[in-house]
């Protein structure tokens, strides 16, 4: 008998559910994302936030989008990553990838370039165009564009620690070109925070790094005006193990923290916020990462807008890019992971991703062959043209479960902002290791599952064959190393010496002083001066940062 | 016997430390003694850790494709200290046509992506022998 207190959901449960549960129990005791968050098994109008009033695409706080016409207007930008070997390797791939229909270049860089170590430093050993292209000088840079039109193209650059470094490097390539800097447009990394709490690809102290990254607003703010200062990353952070939830709230913590430094600095909100740009995990659990990027833009809208009183539309608007999870793929059964990252890609497609790299299906084994990286492009084509989804800007909108989902997903993540705020800012709690402690947990935690077989990866911990299809994978020869080595000899021997040690005196000088860094480092990379030069005049100033390890 | 004692080392510039931490987590739930060097280690520091640390077994997080140089310098310095005997493992992105070079210069365990905790913990089990 239906009491008047009785939703129509209760009463379903009572009516339906019940007797089905008895006459057959459900598989698991309980239902979780691949973040163990917990799932209901269906959602109503009677669920908190499963029902909330929605303003359109293209109005505040832009939960269904930022553009009023989604991908009707413009697709996301298709852009994939690449990077290995010496310049002129890269440079040939990014003219095979630009032929084949990719509309932006996304440059990885090696180990020794991201942590600002020349090719011939003790731990550069073996790793010279390893896990990207090596780049030690404006030689170099000059070499990676040959033939590429910066003022054509829009060029991202995973790049943190040296990004102010390898940023000049470009800007100096564009004028050679004849190119005018207003008309540049791309984006580099520049996101040191997430690298103290996961990629850990830093050099010096927090601080000082954060200098460097409110110089870069400041410059490029009068410089460089349609370039994006800074991508602020999730995406580590989930790789290194946290939940969507954890890559959400730091992510978007992260960047408050990066508009608090700036308006610390003087600089004006209105002026840099639109500036910055996001990048998040697509991650396998499909409707949760949905949510995700729905909250994030939610979010981050509220943030601008209320706690730093940003008035321009354009400081409220998330833009970000997305990359399928690199950690979701296995070495085992290769090809399955065509299959995943299809998946990953459609859900970071369907949450309104402005730019996305799909992952190639060998990448749990080397770096990409350049057929396992043109058929990870013609999955993002495929989704584009014939799958039908970029009709409608935001087809689950107003889903019961997505909704209370993307209200769970905002929940959790100023629970984290909170927390964040008592200890006195994402610096600080960097420093004292908290968000770095509560990923490893994740981490943990997630692989404890998989040992239980609570979560399943096919071919990994169920479905396995004894034999694995073996694929074809890149194999880099070690010549790079040697050819890097006797360019940079070459480069030592026909470069002013003179004009380089006062270039890296003044850079020194300037650490010391509160002036802008990009000019004296302007200076450097035309003076030809290495990276590793460069970097090491300021560890001289302000040394190396060391953490300590959290297990 | 005594416990176990393992090193585990991020040896290179590669600072993707995921793997490193949850396999030294398994291995202390495990009931092992482990030590984690933190990131950025050349091979000489990981044998002055495990000379220090007495450790019977050497585990090696990489993932950036510089072990073919990181290993047998690290394999060298071991045997000019008298350390031969440490089970060294190597956990990360290893291509199967490295696997031989790797285990002929007396690498016993090489596990890629996937690998189940359980299997690091039992082969350690089975091949270490604690140093008296």
């Amino acid at each position: 008998m239906k009491t008047a207190a009785e939703t129509e959901k209760q009463r379903w449960e009572r009516e339906t559910l019940a007797p089905a549960l008895e006459q057959a129990p459900e598989r698991l005791e309980s239902f979780t994302t691949i973040s163990g968050h917990p799932i209901d098994r269906l959602y109503s109008a009677d669920d908190p936030g499963a029902v909330r009033d929605l303003s359109g695409p293209g109005v505040f706080p832009y939960t269904r989008g930022i553009h009023a016409t989604g991908y009707r207007g413009k697709l996301w930008t298709l852009r994939q990553f690449a990077g290995f070997g010496a310049p002129e390797d890269t440079n040939a791939r990014y003219k095979a990838l630009l032929a084949a229909g990719g509309t932006g270049l996304s440059v990885a860089f090696d180990l020794p370039t991201l942590m600002g170590r020349d090719p011939d430093h003790e731990l550069s050993l073996g790793e010279v165009g390893k896990c990207g292209v090596n780049i030690t000088s404006l030689a170099d840079m000059e070499a990676l564009f040959d033939d590429i039109s910066l003022e054509d193209i829009t060029t991202s650059m995973t790049i943190n620690s040296p990004a102010a470094m390898i940023f000049a490097m470009y800007l100096v390539v564009a004028e050679q070109q004849g190119a005018d800097w207003t008309r540049l447009s791309g984006t580099i990394q520049n996101d040191i925070l997430k690298e103290f709490i996961a990629q850990k690809e830093y050099i010096y102290p927090p601080r000082p790094s954060m200098r460097l990254i409110t110089d870069v607003f400041a410059f490029c703010g009068t410089q460089v005006p349609r370039w994006n200062t800074i991508s602020v990353s999730g995406y580590h952070i989930r790789e290194a193990g946290s939940t969507a939830i954890q890559e959400l709230a730091f992510t978007i913590r992260d960047g408050i923290e990066y508009v608090q430094w700036g308006v610390d600095a003087g600089l004006d909100v209105d002026q840099f916020v639109p500036r910055m740009s996001f990048f998040f995990n697509a991650h396998s659990d499909f409707f949760e990462e949905i949510a995700k990027y729905r909250a994030a833009r939610t979010l981050w809208a509220q943030a601008m807008r209320h706690r730093f009183a940003a008035r321009n539309e354009r400081s409220w608007k998330l833009r970000f890019h997305s990359q399928t999870a690199g950690v979701s793929l296995t070495a085992r059964q290769p090809h399955n992971n065509v299959v995943r990252t299809a998946l990953q890609a459609l859900s970071a497609v369907i949450g309104g991703t402005n730019s996305l790299h799909t992952n190639s299906l060998d990448e749990a084994l080397a770096l990409p062959t350049a057929e396992a990286a043109t058929l990870a492009l013609r999955t993002q084509q495929i989704i584009a043209h014939e799958s039908g989804v970029v009709g409608d800007v935001d087809p689950f909108g107003g889903s019961y479960f997505v909704e209370a989902l993307t209200k769970q997903m905002e929940g959790g993540a100023t629970a984290y902002f909170d927390q964040i705020d008592r200890l006195g800012g994402m610096v600080t709690a960097i420093e004292q290791g908290f968000p770095q402690r509560e990923v490893a947990e994740s981490s943990y935690r997630f692989q404890r599952s998989l040992e239980r077989k609570e979560k399943v990866i096919v071919g990994v911990n169920d479905f396995v064959q004894e034999h694995d299809p073996t694929i074809e994978i890149l194999y880099l020869d070690d010549t790079t190393a040697s050819r890097q080595l006797a360019r940079l000899d070459a480069l030592k021997a026909r470069r002013d010496r003179t004009r380089v040690a006062r270039a890296l005196d003044d850079l020194r000088r300037t650490a010391r002083t509160r002036e802008n860094l990009m000019t004296p480092i302007l200076e450097a990379v035309r003076a030809y001066a290495t990276l590793g030069e460069m970097c090491d005049a300021l560890r001289d100033v302000w040394g190396e940062y060391e953490e300590t390890p959290i297990i | 016997m005594r416990t176990l004692r393992v090193v585990i080392a991020k040896p290179g510039l590669d600072g993707h430390d995921r793997g490193a931490k949850v396999i030294a987590r398994a291995l202390r739930d495990a009931g092992m003694e482990v030590i984690y060097t933190g990131l950025r280690q050349t091979p000489e520091q990981i044998v002055t850790a495990a000379l220090q640390e007495d450790a019977d077994v050497i585990g090696l997080s990489i993932l950036s494709g510089a072990h073919n140089h990181i290993v047998p310098r690290l394999m060298e310095r071991l045997a000019a200290k008298g350390l031969s005997d440490v089970l060294v493992l190597i956990g990360g992105i290893i291509p199967d046509v490295d696997v031989p070079k790797l285990k002929e210069i007396g690498v016993k365990g090489i596990f890629l992506p996937g690998t189940p905790m359980q299997e690091i913990i039992d082969f350690i089990n089975t091949h270490a022998r604690a140093r008296a």
